[in-house]
């Protein structure tokens, strides 16, 4: 589904990522771990397509279509979500008008009807229970004045609506008490139907007693430098990234 | 009386003259740009048919309505019906009522000001309210004018006065609309506002006209104790336009609010100046102005808020916000807050500033085309001012109108 090769990129004449592999195929959850600043959320970022982020080198392909080329909302339209490290407050835009906006432009690409304003309802009430928002949140300016929990189960539920086939998730644990994780692990369980994959970023190996992946990748000065199973997470949880530093300047 | 004011304004305004740019209040407002060198003062012709109405009606069908084609009232095109009590009418009609003549002048004062010298010198027509006291009209009074000059060296001179008594309410639109792209000329309004013991009037103006016509315009309130003004002045049309706004605290416990909004593009210039005059305690102010500017156009705001020695417990806020849409578009903002009570609370704030492109990406991220996503921000950031226009037909009809123009 994704494959991505050599990619090397830069944000602000600071190279970041050095020449990184992977690949990803569907139904696969990928973890994606390492220490600050080794170019995890430049990942997700370069995937995404924010302007800022220049890719010097290397390929990114998302079934058979060249990423790089496309903006940010063709990447949408094609099946790419990134939920946001930090969700961005909108004034003024209620969240369900939004939503519907997002929906109903991902549908057109794809050749569907939009939903009139009855069905958007109805598959919106539907997906609220995935990650237990209240009817209010949806009525409300999207993110504005949300608790960082409630911001990244707007996420989810987000990612619920526009059910894409490749999910970025840029540490969507970072904020979240124990309920809201359990919320959040929750609603992306209920997403993974075999077909979905994703691609998720995070520092602490906690997340993924929630959301179990299927592989472990320790990322390190913009490539990967390590790759395992779940117990991979278990093993930096206990012993740091110090053990794999040694191993990669050795 | 009238006749005496009218040959001081003369005397102001040849005294005066008109302003040029080295007038500090007049910096980015260069009137000779529109100023005809022959200017003429009579209407052009009528031509205007009830069918031309319709695309103006913006406050919706059920409502008072005065129309007025090119400053000259037009009784056949409108429909007061019979209000109990109140008057109202083209001030024409209603020079020997003795409240119009009691107010008329008094209001405003055109010392220092030379459109409205000029405005009170020469002929004009424009509309006279007199709400009784405990009088609320339900019905919306709209004040609708429509520009049918092709000719450029018209000065087209409006005035009207409303007196509100104790205790009354009314809410009025004034609304100014073109017959076509090619009407132009000078608009001159002088709005003079009286707010007597806890009346409650509202005004909002729509600034529809076409983008080859200019418009300067003064308001005037005086409000009494425990009165409320609430006005709304919606500026997408218009080539230069000069909104004058100033408004009189004159007892305690007054409440008023002023929103601002100009959507702006290819060589058009919109100057807000409002003036908030606290000269009693414990009145509230607060007022909001937002603008989006592209193309080559430009906004000026310049605010000012007084508090006088006596007006202690004052409570006065001011806000101006601006999105620039191009390089080339420009905005001048300036607060001017001056405080001689020590028991107050003011603030102000101004920001000018592009679109917020973390927000555009996370749009754009979730599959909104960029087109699209822009036009969804500008239209959030213009809501806030457009949400506090009460009548739900108003309202939507310039939400509507403001959206078109942010799509362009």
């Amino acid at each position: 589904m994704l494959t991505i090769k050599n990619l090397h990129a830069r944000v602000e004449e600071k190279q970041i990522l050095n020449g990184l592999n992977l690949d990803v195929k569907p139904g696969e959850v990928h973890a994606i771990m390492g220490p600050n600043g080794s170019g995890k959320s430049t990942l997700a970022s370069v995937l995404a397509g924010r302007e800022e982020y220049e890719v010097l080198d290397g390929t990114v392909t998302f079934n058979g279509v060249d990423l790089l080329e496309l903006s940010p909302e063709d990447r949408a339209r094609a099946g790419i979500f990134l939920a946001f490290q930090y969700p961005v407050e909108i004034p003024g835009v209620s969240n369900a008008n939004f939503l519907k906006t997002a929906v109903n432009e991902v549908r057109k690409s794809k050749g569907l009807e939009p939903y009139d304003s009855k069905d958007f309802l109805a598959v919106m009430k539907e997906k609220m229970k995935l990650v237990e928002m209240d009817k209010q949140m949806t009525t409300r300016s999207v993110n504005e004045g949300f608790s960082g929990g409630e911001k990244k189960r707007n996420e989810i539920f987000q990612m619920a609506m526009l059910e894409p086939q490749l999910a970025i998730m840029d540490e969507t644990d970072s904020g979240l008490d124990i309920d809201a994780l359990r919320i959040v692990s929750n609603g992306v369980n209920a997403l993974r139907d075999g077909k979905r994959s994703f691609i998720v970023i995070t520092h602490y190996q906690r997340l993924l007693d929630y959301i179990v992946p299927d592989f472990v990748h320790v990322l390190y000065k913009g490539r990967i430098v390590k790759s395992g199973t779940k117990e991979l997470a278990l093993e930096l949880e206990e012993k740091g990234y110090d053990w794999i530093k040694e191993e990669v300047e050795a | 009386m009238i006749a005496e004011i009218k040959k001081e304004a003369v005397e102001t305004f040849k005294r005066l003259g008109f302003p040029s740019t080295k007038n500090e209040e007049w910096k980015y407002f260069n009137v000779q740009q529109i100023l005809p060198d022959q200017p003429v003062f009579s209407a052009a012709p009528a031509r205007l048919s009830a069918s031309d109405l319709t695309p103006c009606m913006i406050a919706g069908n059920n409502v008072h309505l005065l129309v007025f084609e090119n400053g000259i009232y037009r009784a056949d095109l409108s429909s007061t019906g019979a209000i109990e009590n109140l008057v109202i009418g083209p001030i024409s009609s209603l020079k020997e009522n003795q409240t119009f003549k009691n107010n008329f002048g008094k209001v405003v004062s055109f010392g220092t000001e030379p459109f409205v010298a000029l405005n009170t010198a020469v002929d004009h027509e424009g509309v006279f309210i007199h709400v009784p006291a405990n009088a609320v009209i339900g019905k919306t009074i709209h004040i609708l004018h429509v520009n049918t000059n092709e000719q450029s060296d018209h000065i087209t001179s409006i005035r009207n006065l409303i007196v509100a008594e104790k205790q009354a309410a009314i809410s009025i639109v004034e609304s100014y609309h073109a017959l076509n792209k090619q009407c132009n000329g000078l608009i001159n309004v002088v709005n003079e506002i009286v707010v007597h013991e806890s009346a409650r009037v509202e005004l909002c103006k729509a600034q529809l006209d076409s983008d080859a016509a200019s418009q300067i315009n003064f308001t005037q309130t005086i409000q009494e104790k425990n009165s409320t003004f609430d006005t709304v002045t919606v500026t997408l049309n218009g080539r230069l336009t000069r909104n004058n706004l100033h408004i009189k605290l004159n007892d305690t416990n007054c409440t008023a609010h002023l929103f601002g909004l100009y959507i702006l593009d290819g060589e058009q210039l919109t100057d807000n100046h409002t003036l908030v005059d606290h000269a009693m305690p414990n009145c509230f102010s607060n007022e909001l102005y937002k603008g989006v500017i592209g193309g080559k156009a430009s906004g000026v705001f310049n605010g000012k808020i007084f508090v006088r020695k006596d007006a202690q417990k004052t409570n006065a806020y001011q806000s101006n916000k601006n999105i620039l849409l191009s390089d080339d578009a420009t905005m001048n903002t300036k607060p001017q807050l001056e405080i001689f009570a020590d028991d107050v609370k003011c603030t102000h704030g101004a920001t000018t500033g592009q679109l917020d492109e973390e927000a555009l990406f996370y749009l754009r991220a979730r599959g909104i085309g960029e087109k699209s996503a822009r036009t969804l921000l500008n239209i959030a950031f213009v809501a806030d001012v457009l949400n506090n226009i009460k009548s739900d037909e108003l309202r939507e009809t310039l939400q509507q109108k403001a959206e078109a123009k942010l799509m362009q």
